[in-house]
C-alpha cells in the first residue's frame, strides 16, 4: 500500500516535471535543422487539380489504371476485398453518381455512365475539418487537408461530414492486406480514418502528386489555384470546368473538364 | 446511504445478478471488438455510424427529460413532482453514463479518448457534446445526491443546490440541442440538414423520457412501499401526451417539406428508403412502419382520457411511446441519414449479434446503475414513511 502510494506520487512528480519542461523541449525541437522544411518543397497557397476527362477516357477504356495503381503502391493502401470496408483514395464513379445534381434524365447514356476520377477534394472550406473533435483532420496552409493518424480517435464524424464519400475507415488491421509494401511510406493501424493526401510527402520534396506524374495522357494538372499564372489556372480560364456538388459551399479544389 | 443498495430482497438480488450477467456478456463481446476492430460490427464505409451512436442519440433524450420534472416543480411550483424529481435526476445519471459508454465503444481508437480533452476543439460539435454531457452528469449526481442526503437527514437542502438546479434546467435543453446539432449542420446529409432537428429531438425526448418514468413509477409502487403518487403520474401522462403529439407532428413536417417540394435531395430519398425501400433495399421498412403504428396507438390511448387514466392502458401507451421513439431516433434517424450515400447509392446496415450484445450490455449497465440509485433513494423515502 505504502510503496504503491509513493510510486504514484513519484509518477505524478515526473508528470509535473515533464509538463514544466515541455515548452523548452518544444523550443529546442523547433530549432533542430532536421525539423526544418525541405528547401526543395513546393510553395503554394491552395493546391488543386484540374482533371481533363476527355484526355483520360480513351486510355481508361484501353485499360489504363496507372494513377490508381501507383497511388495504391506508393501509399500502402490495403486491398481488403470487401466493399463495405474498402479503403479508397482515388477511384472512378459514373458521371451521374459523382455529379448527382448536374445530370438530367435525357442526358446521353454514355456521358452519364462515363467514369470520372474521384478523390478527396481538399475543400477550401472542408466540413471534415470543421467537425473533427481532436484536430486530427486539419487543413495545411497550402490548402491540403490532412489526417494525423496518430491523433485520430476513430469517431468517424468526419465521414458523416464529408459529402463526397472521400474518407475510408480502417475497420480492421490493414497491414495484412497490403500487396507490396512500400517501406518509404507509413502504414496505418485499425481504428483510424484515411484518405488521399494529395501526396504531401512528394510536394514537400518538390515533386507533383504521383497520379499527376504517372498519367500517360497528362490528364491531371496540378497547380496553385491562387496563382493566376499556374498551369491549372490557365486551364480553368480557357476551358469549361465543373466541380462536384458546388452547391454545398465546400469549395472543392478539384476541377473537371468534361 | 450507499449501504442501502446492498441490502435487498432475493428478488432484488436476482435482478442485479441478471443485469451483471448481461453486462459481463457485453464486456466479453467488447473485448472481441477491441481486439479485432469495428470490423465485427455491421457498419461500413457508407453507413459509418450505427446502433451505438443511435443509442447515444436516443438516450440523451431520456436524460434530458429529467427537466420535465424539475422545471414544473421549481419554476411552476407543481408540488406533485416534489416526491419524484430525484427519480428523474437519477434516471438522467444512468442515461448519461450509458451515452458516454456508447461513444466509447464506437471509437476506433478508444485509448485515445483523452485526445478530445487534450486538444479541445471548439469548432467541433462532438467536443461540445462531450462538454455538455459530462457537465449534465455531474450536475445531476451532485443535485440528486445532495437532495437525497438532506431528505435522509431530514434537514433543508443547502441553498447552493437551488442554484445548481436552476442551471440544470437550460443545461438539459442544451444536451439535446447540441446532440441534434451533431447531425443538423452537415452538408450533404440531407435527411439531417433540417432546422427543426433540435426541436424534434426535444419533443421526442419529452415523450420518451417521461414515458419511461411512468413505467418506472408503477414498478416502484409494486416492489416498494413508496408511492410516487397518482397526481404525479397523471401530470407526467399529460406531458407524454403533448410531447408525443408534437413529436409526431414534427416528423410529419419533414414529410411535407420533402414530398411537396419534390426536391429529392431534401431528405426525400432517405424517407423513401426508410418507409418504402429504395432501389430494392428495404431492411428498415418494417421497423419504420412499426414506429408509425406504435405512435398512432400511443396517441389514441393517450389522447382519450379514459384510456390515459386507466393504469393498464397507460402503461401500454407509455411502452408504445418509448419503443416508437426508440425506433425513430435510435435507428431510423441515424441510419437514414447515411442512405443513400454520397453517390446516391444504397448500402444497407444491420447490426451484428456481437454489436447487439455489446449494446445490450451497456443497457444492462445503465439498468444496474439505475437500480442501485433508485434502491437507495427509495430506501430513504421508505424510512420517512
Ligand atoms: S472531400 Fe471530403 S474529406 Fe476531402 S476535404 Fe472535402 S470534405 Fe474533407
Ligand atoms: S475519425 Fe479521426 S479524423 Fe475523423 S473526426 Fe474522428 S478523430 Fe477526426
Amino acid at each position: 500500500m505504502e510503496t504503491s502510494r509513493r510510486n504514484f506520487l513519484k509518477l505524478g512528480g515526473a508528470w509535473a516535471l515533464g509538463l514544466a519542461i515541455l515548452p523548452a523541449v518544444k523550443g529546442f525541437a523547433a530549432n533542430n535543422p532536421e525539423h526544418l522544411v525541405n528547401p526543395k518543397a513546393m510553395a503554394g497557397k491552395r493546391w488543386g487539380l484540374v482533371i481533363d476527362m476527355q484526355k483520360c477516357w480513351p486510355r481508361y477504356q484501353a485499360g489504363c489504371r496507372r494513377c490508381f495503381d501507383t497511388c495504391r503502391r506508393e501509399h500502402n493502401i490495403p486491398d481488403i476485398g470487401n466493399k463495405k470496408e474498402e479503403i479508397k483514395w482515388i477511384w472512378t464513379e459514373p458521371y451521374g453518381d459523382a455529379f448527382p445534381d448536374q445530370q438530367h434524365e435525357l442526358m446521353a447514356e454514355d456521358i452519364k455512365n462515363n467514369p470520372f476520377i474521384v478523390l478527396c477534394n481538399h475543400c477550401d472550406k472542408p466540413p471534415c475539418v470543421r467537425v473533427c473533435p481532436t484536430r486530427a483532420t486539419f487543413k495545411r496552409q497550402d490548402g491540403i487537408v490532412m489526417i494525423d493518424y496518430h491523433r485520430c480517435i476513430g469517431c468517424r464524424y468526419c465521414m458523416a461530414a464529408c459529402p463526397y464519400g472521400a474518407r475510408s475507415f480502417n475497420f480492421r488491421d490493414p497491414r495484412p492486406y497490403i500487396k507490396e509494401l512500400n517501406p518509404a511510406y507509413p502504414t496505418r493501424e485499425k481504428g483510424v480514418v484515411e484518405k488521399c493526401t494529395l501526396c504531401v510527402e512528394r510536394i514537400d520534396t518538390g515533386l507533383p502528386p504521383a497520379c499527376v506524374e504517372v498519367c500517360p495522357a497528362k490528364a491531371i494538372t496540378f497547380g496553385d489555384l491562387e496563382d493566376p499564372s499556374s498551369e491549372a489556372r490557365q486551364l480553368l480560364k480557357n476551358r469549361y470546368t465543373i466541380q462536384r456538388k458546388p452547391e454545398l459551399g465546400t469549395h472543392p479544389s478539384i476541377y473537371y473538364i468534361v | 446511504m450507499i449501504a442501502r443498495a446492498f441490502n435487498g430482497s432475493k428478488r432484488y438480488w436476482s435482478w442485479v445478478v441478471f443485469l451483471l450477467v448481461l453486462a459481463g456478456i457485453g464486456f466479453a463481446c467488447y473485448l472481441v471488438q477491441f481486439n479485432r476492430g469495428l470490423t465485427v460490427t455491421g457498419m461500413s464505409r457508407d453507413v459509418s455510424w450505427g446502433l451505438y451512436i443511435g443509442q447515444l442519440t436516443f438516450l440523451v433524450g431520456v436524460a434530458a427529460s429529467a427537466v420535465m420534472l424539475v422545471l414544473p416543480y421549481y419554476l411552476h411550483n407543481v408540488k406533485a413532482f416534489g416526491r419524484i424529481t430525484i427519480l428523474g435526476e437519477f434516471l438522467a445519471v444512468a442515461a448519461i453514463i450509458m451515452c458516454l459508454l456508447f461513444v466509447f465503444v464506437d471509437l476506433g481508437k478508444p485509448m485515445r479518448l483523452l485526445n478530445m480533452i487534450l486538444y479541445p476543439t471548439p469548432n467541433s460539435i462532438l467536443f461540445w457534446d462531450m462538454v455538455v454531457l459530462t457537465g449534465y452528469l455531474l450536475l445531476n449526481i451532485v443535485i440528486g445526491w445532495t437532495m437525497l442526503e438532506a431528505e435522509y437527514k431530514t434537514v433543508a437542502p443547502p441553498k447552493w443546490v437551488k442554484i445548481l438546479i436552476y442551471i440544470s434546467i437550460p443545461w438539459a435543453i442544451s444536451i439535446h440541442t447540441v446532440t441534434a446539432f451533431l447531425y443538423a449542420g452537415l452538408p450533404g446529409r440531407h435527411y439531417w440538414l433540417t432546422a427543426i432537428m433540435a426541436a424534434r429531438f426535444l419533443a421526442s425526448a419529452f415523450a420518451s423520457g417521461p414515458a419511461l418514468l411512468i413505467v418506472l413509477c408503477f414498478i416502484i409502487r409494486k416492489v416498494s412501499k413508496f408511492d410516487p403518487g397518482r397526481e404525479a403520474i397523471d401530470k407526467l401522462a399529460a406531458i407524454v401526451t403533448y410531447a408525443t403529439i408534437i413529436s409526431v407532428f414534427f416528423v410529419g413536417l419533414e414529410f411535407f417539406t420533402a414530398f411537396y417540394s419534390q426536391v429529392p435531395a431534401h431528405g426525400m430519398d432517405s424517407l423513401i428508403y426508410l418507409f418504402a425501400g429504395l432501389d430494392g433495399h428495404a431492411k428498415l421498412v418494417p421497423l419504420m412502419w412499426l414506429f408509425a403504428v406504435l405512435a398512432v396507438i400511443a396517441l389514441v390511448l393517450l389522447i382519450n382520457p379514459r384510456t390515459r387514466n386507466r393504469e393498464a392502458t397507460l402503461i401500454a401507451a407509455c411502452g408504445a411511446v418509448f419503443i416508437s421513439m426508440w425506433l425513430e431516433k435510435g435507428i431510423g434517424l441515424v441510419i437514414g441519414g447515411f442512405i443513400p450515400n454520397a453517390f446516391n447509392r444504397v448500402t444497407e446496415y444491420s447490426p451484428t449479434p456481437l454489436e447487439m450484445l455489446i449494446t445490450l450490455g451497456i443497457w444492462a449497465v445503465g439498468a444496474l446503475i439505475l437500480t442501485f440509485l433508485y434502491k437507495i433513494a427509495i430506501a430513504v423515502k421508505e424510512d420517512l414513511l
